[in-house]
């Protein structure tokens, strides 16, 4: 069990909150996880003081603000800054799971396809609807670029509305098979070393060059970790940004 | 109980055991998505409105009053340091002023002491004069006086010496008339 690299991915039930159409709802290990991640960020957020200049544990929760308010100018402008608090969300949810689930024997919430792709949809979707709301058919000039000769028009327009919708696709694969992959690979390498370590005396020195792979891997996983959700994050800027100025 | 998790659960350490058929890949357990979408529906939501109502306003408040703090502590230095270069250019119009003030009154009073040091000379060498005019007048009348006690010794003398050489006694005008002559001669 030990060596399986897939049961970390387990998900198990604490308790059943109840049916929703013969579907069983339950209280899981990933729930707890979830949980956890926002009760992390909200001490993170709402516990340190409102000094002057700013204590350690302050300056974390500025330089968060700090960072994606950055990401949002820099990306979808003054006018994005309405999404502020969505892209907050996204961004610190990612990250903080994502750094929990580099901690040994916890779950990592977005190693699970469906929680990666709920979140690309969230996003698809408020592009979807904000983009048709505030410029309302207009917003289908995101398929249609500018200065494009009118007889291969009808390939860009076919190509962009194909990007279009399969934009949910990548951006929720990309996450959830950086944390997939990268969780595997961590544990694969960590269970040759506990394989060779039971071999003997032998066994001791081979199991150095795993461990030290495993080692480097877990400092290249805290890399993905905060790296998957800083993409996450500044594509649903990219993509927001679509929605508020619509037209390249 | 096929839609539950306990199958699911209980199938995997049942695969382990036997090593019959293959576990399902847990990230695609379909009976799994439904409790994770409604968790991560709960957890998003309520992060989502800790976020926006308390936690964005309360850091962004915190990191905009310092930014006012910060400016208005830059305003009152670039005020106070105003003031500062007035007051030393005020400082130095009024040094300047003194120095000025201070060379008028040194001339003024050399100036003035000049004059009373020619003045007292002035008085002085008039003194002077007045003292030596009246000396000159006191030695005059001195040489008046010893020249006529010099006559009346001479006639006298020379009545004396008329006397012993004659044996007469000459008449005193015709001596007193010999003297003047020999006086004036």
């Amino acid at each position: 069990m030990a060596a399986d690299p897939i049961h970390q991915f387990q998900i198990t039930k604490l308790f059943t909150i109840g049916h929703i159409g013969g579907q069983e709802i339950a209280f899981t290990n990933s729930s707890t996880y979830m949980f956890g991640t926002v009760a992390l960020i909200g001490i993170l957020m709402l516990l340190p003081g409102r000094q002057l200049v700013p204590s350690r544990f302050q300056s974390i929760a500025e330089l968060s603000y700090e960072f994606v308010a950055n990401m949002i100018r820099s990306t979808a402008g003054k006018e994005g800054l309405k999404f502020f608090p969505l892209v907050f969300s996204l961004f610190m949810f990612i990250a903080v799971s994502n750094l929990i689930g580099i901690i040994p024997y916890t779950f990592t919430v977005s190693s699970h396809l469906i929680v990666t792709v709920a979140l690309a949809l969230l996003v698809f979707f408020t592009v979807l609807i904000y983009g048709l709301a505030k410029n309302g058919l207009k917003f289908f000039k995101l398929f249609v670029p500018s200065g494009v000769p009118i007889y291969i028009l009808p390939l860009v327009v076919f190509i962009e509305v194909i990007s279009f919708f399969l934009k949910p696709v990548s951006h929720s694969v990309r996450l959830f098979a950086n944390m997939l992959a990268g969780h595997i690979a961590l544990k694969v390498f960590a269970s040759f070393v506990a394989m060779l370590g039971a071999v003997g005396v032998v066994g001791w020195f081979g199991a150095v060059l795993p461990l030290g792979l495993t080692i480097a891997l877990t400092a290249l996983e805290l890399l993905v970790a905060f790296l998957q959700a800083y993409v996450f994050a500044i594509l649903t800027c990219i993509y927001l940004n679509d929605a508020i100025h619509p037209g390249h | 109980m096929a839609q539950g998790h306990g199958d699911a659960k209980g199938s995997t350490a049942h695969t382990e055991a036997d090593g019959g058929h293959k576990a399902p890949f847990p990230p695609f357990q379909q009976e799994t998505f439904a409790s994770q979408l409604v968790s991560l529906a709960i957890a998003f939501v309520a992060l989502y409105l800790i976020v926006s109502k308390i936690a964005l306003p309360r850091v962004g408040g915190v990191i905009e009053e310092r930014q006012k703090t910060v400016d208005g502590d830059l305003a009152a230095a670039q005020k106070l340091k105003g003031e500062a270069d007035d007051a030393l250019k005020a400082y130095e119009a009024e040094l300047a002023d003194a120095r000025a003030r201070a060379q008028a009154i040194g001339a003024e009073t050399r100036e003035k002491l000049n004059a009373q040091a020619e003045a007292e000379r002035k008085t002085l060498e008039e003194r002077l004069a007045a003292k030596l005019a009246d000396a000159e007048k006191t030695i005059a009348s001195t040489r008046t006086a010893a020249m006529g006690n010099v006559r009346n010794i001479a006639s006298d003398a020379a009545s004396a010496i008329v006397q012993q050489l004659a044996g007469v006694t000459p008449d005193s005008k015709a001596v007193d008339s010999a003297v003047d002559a020999s006086l004036k001669g």
